[in-house]
């Protein structure tokens, strides 16, 4: 045996069709996933140029970031139904799959790829949208591109890059009671900084992670981008085969021991270099909640919001200012103190079926609290299919939430679902970025359990007082 | 794709740290199907009020900076989403290049597809073009060729490139009609690797 490698190495070293001293390298894409916002442009530039998609069978199309998640049939917004309908067409035209609104299959593009087996171990990933990262739980490379590479891809089933460079994040020890995935990768973001993973790929290694489940793990791999980084993995084991095992398409029988033996195979070696490495215990972490319009702006629940005038530098004391005044806060707020008006589950970070028991365990037999709106936007058809078969619709509903179609909905506000000016939202989505949810919205950003707790508290409250049995 | 080889305009100063695609170009304007016409939505929820006036207290509505064509923002520049809706907006707005002290992975990488120029410098230079172009029009020339930068009150300074990024500016090229010069590479590659 040769050099040990890293995972990102070896995938890479598997992809390469062109390299020359000087240049970013040509790498062979696998398996490109297409939405309806960021694909028509691209698509219009392959007509104009006469150009054809190269393997359409590498290529898999659903709708999600526009479409309705009540009356989907009822389209009201013409420009967003010109949208849907586009890429309809467009699938047609150059004959790529498609999970239409009406398809069993539809739902956010991250959460349906893995559930249909599509994502894999080993496998190059993009699509025209940065929480493509999500995909790296399986140990695939995956991450989000622009329209012109998306049309890029389209035309020649492969990109230009740069070798990436690798940034190891260990996470030892285990997490608390009540301490999900989500507060693991808040806490990271909120310890080294939305930029520290800017021109890395991450990869995530620890007795913590390999402890995670593989949706834990996709919730932690989709906020890479939050921490800068285009693309972050957790190399495959055997929770990975497990959960792909009888996926729709993934090989069958002993082609799939072969092919699960290959992928096992991927893991990074023993003793394998990085570029850079940092750490963290995820025995020290608490259930987090962001107060700021960066995810890194973030503290754990029991704490309050920072005060910009104890800081030397006058940038980040003016950052910190004008972050406190979008939100609506004062400094050293108790985040328990802050009442909220909206509670959104859902998103590519966390709406899929273990996230909704775990929230549906902390609403059991509560009610939202009077003068909050609460919603659950399941990640896909068959995840609410798979819900409403538990049960966990009626947990909801009794509670008084609203229950949902799938799609990406108040995670970024395009489709009805927005929060109004100045109004406060837990969500369990990945951005609290100014707007995000709407004009003036205020977005902070918790796990699934901590929204349920909110919507029934009516303001932010430690979920371990609920008596909470999840996390780790 | 037009090329660039030299650049000289106005500076616009926007001394903000994470400046996310969300504000550059929020949401609601990424229904369109066209790749044109988003300058008028730039820093949309800054540069206007809800009734659609515009708002004082942003200052790219400041007259003063009426026909910028530099970009000088802060750290971090174009985190967040990978749409592309960023670089269209800003691009036709009027900015040719856009100077910050880090870029965004992908914002970096999808200013060189739709003509921009992203120059990173370090924080002292980048701040006092901050500091100078908010009460006084500055005036920058951008040298793509030799890498500099000069400012009419004297700042001089080197930036880097790299290589392949620097010929596709210059040259203009439409990347998919490089990459398809490689057709026969690919077409191995799925032979042997990717049926
Ligand atoms: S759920 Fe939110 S973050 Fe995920 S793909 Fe949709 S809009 Fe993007």
């Amino acid at each position: 045996m040769g050099r040990p490698k890293t995972i990102v190495e070896k995938i890479w070293d598997q992809h390469v069709i062109h390299q020359e001293e000087g240049k970013p390298e040509l790498i062979y894409i696998d398996l490109h996933l297409v939405h309806e916002v960021t694909s028509p442009q691209a698509f219009e530039g392959l007509r104009m140029k006469n150009r054809k998609v190269r393997r359409p069978d590498r290529t898999y199309a659903t709708m999600d970031h526009n479409v309705p998640t009540l009356h989907r049939h009822i389209i009201k917004d013409q420009i967003s139904k010109k949208q849907m309908d586009t890429l309809k067409e467009n699938c047609d035209e150059f004959g790529i799959r498609l999970a239409d609104i009406n398809h069993p299959d539809q739902g956010i593009v991250h959460i349906i790829g893995p559930q249909l087996g599509l994502t894999q171990p080993g496998k190059t990933i993009v699509c025209g949208d940065s929480h493509t990262s999500t995909h790296g739980a399986f140990g695939a490379l995956a991450f989000g591109i622009g329209t012109s590479e998306v049309e890029h891809v389209l035309a020649t089933q492969s990109l230009w890059q740069a070798t990436p460079k690798t940034l190891k994040v260990n996470v030892d020890g285990e997490l608390g009671t009540g301490v999900t995935a989500k507060d693991l990768i808040l806490a990271i973001i909120a310890k080294f900084g939305v930029r520290f993973g800017t021109g890395y790929v991450v990869e995530y290694t620890g007795e913590a992670i390999r402890k995670l489940s593989m949706e834990e793990r996709m919730t932690i791999c989709n906020m890479s981008i939050e921490a800068g980084a285009r693309a972050g993995l957790i190399s495959p084991d055997e929770t990975t085969v497990e959960y792909l095992r009888g996926k729709r398409h993934v090989p069958k029988g002993e082609e799939f021991e072969a092919v699960a033996q290959e992928w096992l195979s991927l893991a990074t070696d023993p003793g394998a270099e990085y570029d850079a490495a940092v750490e963290i215990n995820a025995s020290e972490i608490e259930p987090q909640v962001t107060w700021g319009t960066n995810p890194s702006q973030c503290v754990p629940v029991g704490a309050a919001t920072p005060d910009p005038s104890v800081l030397e530098d006058a940038q980040e004391q003016d950052s910190i200012q004008r972050a406190l005044d979008y939100m609506g806060l004062e400094p050293n707020q108790d985040i328990q103190s802050i009442p909220i008006e909206h509670v959104f589950i859902g998103s590519c970070t966390n709406s899929r079926i273990s996230d909704l028991r775990k929230a549906a365990e902390i609403v059991k037999g509560g009610k939202v609290h009077e003068g909050v709106r609460a919603m659950v936007v399941p990640g896909s058809f068959s995840v609410k299919q798979q819900a409403e078969a538990e049960g966990l619709d009626t947990i909801f509903l009794t509670a008084g939430f609203e229950w949902r179609e799938a799609g990406c909905s108040m995670c970024l506000a395009m489709n009805d679902d927005i929060v109004p000016p100045g109004e406060r939202c837990a969500s369990t989505s990945n951005r609290n970025f100014e707007g995000r949810q709407g004009n003036g919205a205020r977005t902070h950003l918790v796990s699934p359990e901590m929204a349920a707790a909110a919507a029934l508290e009516g303001s932010f409250v430690d979920v371990r007082k609920f008596g909470a049995t999840v996390g780790g | 794709m037009e090329p660039i080889k030299q650049h000289t305009g106005l500076i616009y100063p926007l001394d903000r740290s994470n400046v996310d695609t969300d504000q550059i170009i929020p949401k609601q304007f990424l229904k369109r199907i066209e790749r044109q016409g988003f300058g008028q939505f730039l820093f949309y929820n800054w540069r206007f009020n809800d009734d659609g006036s515009k708002r004082d207290d942003f200052s790219l509505n400041n007259p003063m900076y009426k026909d910028a064509t530099v970009l000088v923002g802060g750290e971090n520049f174009g985190c967040g989403s990978s749409r592309e809706h960023a670089p269209w907006a800003i691009q036709d707005f009027g900015f040719k290049v856009v100077i910050a002290t880090s870029f965004a992975d992908i914002f970096y990488n999808n200013c060189f597809k739709n003509g921009i120029l992203p120059i990173m410098l370090p924080r002292h230079e980048v701040n006092h073009l901050l500091e100078r172009a908010k009460d006084e029009k500055v005036t920058l020339s951008v040298d793509l060729v030799n890498q500099q930068i000069k400012s009419d009150h004297g700042l001089v300074s080197a930036f880097d490139i790299q290589p392949y990024h620097k010929d596709m500016l210059l040259n203009g090229w439409d990347e998919i009609s490089v990459t398809l010069n490689y057709a026969d590479a690919i077409d191995q590659y799925e032979t042997e690797k990717a049926k």
